[in-house]
């Protein structure tokens, strides 16, 4: 599995590419790419279910079903809000 | 079935980096989302396969409370609330992998020191950008609306975070990790997030929401540590490196570091002294603005976060095809830092169906505006100072702006006298080449409307 050094690896290599993506983005792309990476970071929902999945004591329950609510309401908040945003980059495709 | 899980959570992130690249360039945006969108749900699916998960009821209920609340606010929020609901959904990610800390904290079961670490930052981290995001809504939503300030500031939230931070390391140390320990730390982590974003003004909160996005990226990067999660791993420091990246682009957009948007209390100091403005404001009705902007060969509009606020980009789209109907050359001159967030003039203009090409940046426009009959500005304060190259006492000397005051005439659209969000004088509006038009955006840009069809 992932384990000390790789870790270390993946993530430089993880963060050289977020840093490359975001490199040569005209600002018109700024916000819609803010909130695109607003939802990426909605796969936190897996972990939250991991976790949730694996509690027992009520306590650890509790926290963990808010974890999992706010989660899905990253994900799925964070496409829809990026989708309707892109959306009106519709017409210019033909224009530009 | 563990290798069916790792393969979609590889094929999850590579959507992911995939999805991002695409949204980079306005043609292939569309589909970035979509694609980003398929990864997410893959990633999903498949963890209800996770080997040894229990609450399979309670956990699809959370997912289905979660998401048809996002679901609904995201589909029924107007554009021009975007900024905030950024903001409400990154701190719920932040908030997500706070808990996701806690029930691991709370289970006590690290297998490293190394792990053990990690879990706390990621909690430190998200705590803040949960509370802290929450706060940037309030206030652009307009609940919170003065940034709180009080003496001594600075210290009482380093100590805070001091304290917070203290607390993790004990959490750390401890072999034995008690609740009330995890209590405090939590506590004062939250509690932290809140007091770094009060003193902020609305005019920074795109600055600060683009920094929280990012730290709750990385929040989700360390989580993932701990749970061996690669998808997570890499989708959060992907967002995290990106974030910061778009934070100082952000912050380089208005010449100022994200330290001192930050930590410098921005115009509440006594400034007021060295910014008197010599003349006097003049107002001018919509019908005579009207005639102006219908015999001008050139004008240039300027929209700020008014014009959002006011709803008015029908309204000026409608103005401008008008205007164009009758020969008149209409450009937009866009601030990168108009509105709430970069682009978010741009986005509620491309809503209202104003083309493309008539959107100009700073650096392309600047020059057009000696050779400009009317620049009309809509909402827009700050950007449009010129006290920002005069006067090196302003706090905002050195920001680069639109150079309206440099075109024939300007017509100013505001609601009143009042300053803009940064507390700032602005020597635009007692030029002599300035007009105001007092009143509501949509209400006179629509008045504008009836003045330039009535010719």
């Amino acid at each position: 599995m992932i384990e000390g050094m790789t870790a270390l690896y993946i993530f430089m290599l993880a963060a050289i590419t977020g840093y490359e993506i975001i490199g040569r983005v005209p600002v018109i792309l700024h916000t819609p790419l803010m909130s695109g990476s607003n939802f990426v970071h909605g796969i936190v929902l897996v972990g939250a279910m991991v976790a949730m999945g694996h509690a027992h004591a009520p306590l650890e329950l509790v926290i963990g079903f808010i974890g999992v609510a706010l989660a899905a309401g990253n994900a799925v908040g964070g496409y829809v809000v990026t989708e309707r945003m892109l959306q009106m980059f519709k017409r210019s495709k033909g224009s530009n | 079935m563990d290798n069916l899980i790792q393969i979609s959570y590889f094929i999850a992130a590579f959507l992911f980096i995939f999805g991002l690249k695409r949204m980079s360039s306005p043609v292939t945006a569309r589909d970035g989302i979509v694609w980003a969108g398929v990864g997410m749900l893959v990633a999903t699916l498949i963890t209800f396969f996770y080997p040894g998960m229990e609450n399979y009821l309670l956990m699809t209920a959370a997912i289905f409370v979660g998401g048809v609340a996002a679901f609904w606010s995201g589909k029924k929020v107007a554009m021009t609330d975007m900024p905030q609901m950024i903001a409400l959904y990154n701190g719920m990610g932040g908030g997500a992998a706070a808990a996701i800390a806690a029930v691991e904290l709370l289970q006590d079961d690290f297998h490293s020191q190394t792990f053990l670490t990690l879990a706390v930052l990621g909690a430190l981290i998200g705590s803040m950008s949960f509370s802290g995001s929450l706060i940037a809504f309030a206030k652009l939503q307009g609940w919170l609306r003065r940034p709180l300030r009080f003496p001594g500031q600075q210290i009482f939230n380093i100590i805070l975070f001091l304290f917070a931070a203290g607390f993790g390391a004990l959490l750390i140390t401890q072999g034995e990790i008690s609740g009330t320990t995890i209590m405090i730390f939590f506590a004062a982590a939250l509690a932290y997030g809140v007091m770094m974003a009060l003193p902020i003004g609305g005019a920074d909160m795109p600055v600060v929401i683009s920094l929280f996005n990012a730290l709750t990226g990385l929040a989700v990067a360390f989580e993932g540590f701990v749970l061996n999660n690669a998808a997570m791993i890499i989708a959060g420091t992907v967002v995290g490196s990106a974030g910061t990246l778009l934070t100082q682009l952000m912050a380089r957009a208005m010449n100022r570091s994200i330290s001192n948007v930050l930590f410098s209390s921005f115009g509440a100091s006594g400034t007021t002294e060295t910014d008197s403005v010599e003349g006097s404001m003049k107002p001018i009705d919509a019908v005579d603005a009207g005639v102006m902007m219908a015999f001008a060969e050139r004008v240039i509009i300027i929209p700020g976060y008014g014009m959002a606020v006011a709803q008015a980009q029908h309204k000026i789209q409608e103005l401008m095809t008008m205007l164009l109907a009758r020969g008149v050359d209409v450009k937009f001159a866009i601030h990168p830092v108009a509105g709430r967030m970069p682009g978010h003039m741009n986005v509620l203009l491309a809503e209202a169906n104003v083309p493309y090409e008539r959107l100009y940046d700073l650096d392309e426009i600047n020059p057009a505006f000696p050779q400009t009959d009317v620049a009309l500005v809509i909402g827009a304060n700050d950007v449009v100072n010129p006290m920002a190259r005069t006067n090196p006492d302003s706090p905002i000397y050195g920001m680069p702006i639109l150079n309206a005051d440099q075109a024939k005439n300007v017509i100013v659209i505001k609601r009143g006298q009042g300053k803009g969000f940064s507390g700032v004088e602005n020597a635009l509006f007692y030029g002599d080449n300035t007009r105001m038009l007092y009143g509501d955006g949509q209400a006179m840009v629509g008045e504008l409307i009836e003045a330039v069809k009535a010719l």
